[in-house]
């Protein structure tokens, strides 16, 4: 396998002087999904969107299949590049359908090989098409919104996905079937996905490599067991800031049951 | 109103309305044309609203009598009194349409925006898909406030001779006639109830599909 995306050196400051990235340097293996942690503010969203160009580095570079990101057409580029936020970003005058097939609208394919590119797409993240097709995005619970925005993200069938905290909004139960869905939808398309989150659940159950970002720098690229395994300070410390109810919780079963 | 009095204008009154219509219906699309764009260019650059808005704002304080008057003396405007109407309507229509197709366009949240431009569409597509449909509704208020306006002020128009149903109202107050006042008051507010309404309602139909 080779590296669909590799940062060399990256780094990128504000107008301010601010370094939001501060030399990254790593490769996502095509095909995988990296997740990114780190606190709010560590620049995990500002890595993921350095990626499609919406921010430009102040030095260093990117190379996606090898050939330097900005060597691409901008248009083509995005295009090859699902893009998930956490508000899903749904376009409110469109109907679900619309907003699914408005890439490849875009693309000037024919009206109705969007609608049934659409509808299939709808099915694949399971959303009943003849239910949902002709919906607007406010007739919908997040969950679906959620849905339709990775539909929509997958509509031009992408090589890569860019997500940013795409369930960070929802209830555990419907955030737990939609990373199920997630999962099985990857294992299927083989898509290269870089997968911004606070969720380290998330993150064990979806990635093949995590990355742990603090202040613009990079603690780690980690396979999950090393990430869970690891010694470092900082990774222990995030670890650790995780389920600790949990863990207090079963501590404190423990310590009543010894007492029976 | 006596019946043989309407029946002897009633010629004249529908003649007079539809030169109404068209002195504003013109200067409406000459004010659409100009705002509009102009509205989505300092949406774009925001540090100019501030100053051109002022400068629209400033025009709709000139008393309507007043902005015929200076347009009168001015070379190929003055020659026709319906093009001095149309460009003094146009001026008037300017702020409403401006102020928001401005506001309508910086309200779109942003998040919407950077998606339709992450999913990698062109500049162009993003404005004719994204911001234009949802700007919409706003652009019709602006327009709908500007049109119900102009339908009063197009009265004014008569008296530098542009025509429409001011005439009659001018005809009736120089003749004493209240008959005659009223035959050129009642259907310009009637025409103005009804374009309220017809506009309303498209703003409504975009307001539901933008909802």
């Amino acid at each position: 396998m080779s590296a669909a995306i590799e940062f060399r050196d990256l780094c990128f400051a504000t107008p301010q002087g601010r370094r939001l990235l501060d030399s990254i340097s790593l490769s996502v293996e095509e095909g995988s999904t990296a997740a990114i942690l780190g606190r709010s503010g560590s620049g995990k969203t500002t890595l993921l969107r350095t990626v499609n160009r919406m921010v430009l580095p102040t030095s260093g570079e990117i190379l996606l299949h090898g050939k330097s990101a900005s060597a691409f057409d901008l248009i083509k580029l995005r295009r090859n590049m699902g893009y998930v936020i956490q508000e899903t970003g749904l376009f409110p005058h469109f109907t679900v359908e619309r907003n699914v097939g408005l890439v490849l609208e875009a693309e000037g394919r024919p009206r109705q090989e969007c609608l049934r590119r659409s509808h299939e797409l709808l099915e694949a993240v399971g959303l009943n098409a003849a239910g949902f097709a002709k919906r607007f995005p406010h007739q919908l619970s997040g969950g679906q919104r959620q849905r339709v925005g990775l539909a929509r993200a997958l509509a031009a069938e992408p090589d890569f996905l860019l997500m940013d905290e795409p369930f960070g909004a929802l209830d555990p139960l419907t955030r737990a079937e939609m990373q199920d869905m997630l999962r099985g939808l990857l294992n299927r398309l083989k898509k290269t996905v870089l997968l911004v989150t606070h969720d380290l659940d998330e993150a064990l159950y979806l990635a093949d490599r995590i990355l742990l970002l603090s202040e613009g720098k990079l603690l780690a690229c980690l396979s999950p067991n090393e990430f869970i395994a690891s010694r470092e300070p900082q990774i222990e410390a995030y670890v650790r800031a995780f389920h600790r109810g949990w863990h207090n919780a079963a501590a404190e079963i423990q310590v009543s049951e010894r007492r029976v | 109103m006596s019946t043989g009095f309407f029946r002897q204008h009633v010629g004249e009154i529908a003649t007079l309305t539809v030169e109404h219509l068209w002195l504003t219906g013109a200067a409406m699309l000459l004010a659409t044309a100009i705002a509009v764009p102009a509205g989505v260019w300092l949406a774009r650059s925001p540090r100019w609203a501030k100053p051109v808005i002022g400068l629209t704002n400033i025009l709709q304080t000139i008393p309507s009598l007043a902005m015929f008057g200076f347009l009168l003396p001015l070379p190929w405007l003055g020659e026709r009194a319906a093009r001095i109407a149309i460009v003094a309507l146009c001026a008037y229509a300017l702020l409403p349409i401006l102020r928001n197709t401005y506001a309508g366009i910086r309200g779109i949240d942003r998040s919407i925006i950077e998606v339709a431009s992450a999913l990698g569409l062109t500049d162009a597509q993003r404005f004719f898909k994204v911001e234009l449909p949802l700007a919409a509704p706003f652009i019709l208020a602006g327009l709908r406030t500007a049109t119900v306006t102009s339908i009063g002020i197009a009265t004014i128009a008569a008296a530098v001779g542009a025509g429409g149903l001011g005439e009659l109202i001018f005809r009736g107050v120089a003749s004493v006639d209240n008959r005659l006042v009223l035959a050129g008051a009642i259907p310009a507010a009637l025409l103005a109830l009804a374009i309220d309404a017809a506009l309303g309602q498209i703003e409504r139909w975009f307001k539901v599909s933008a909802s």
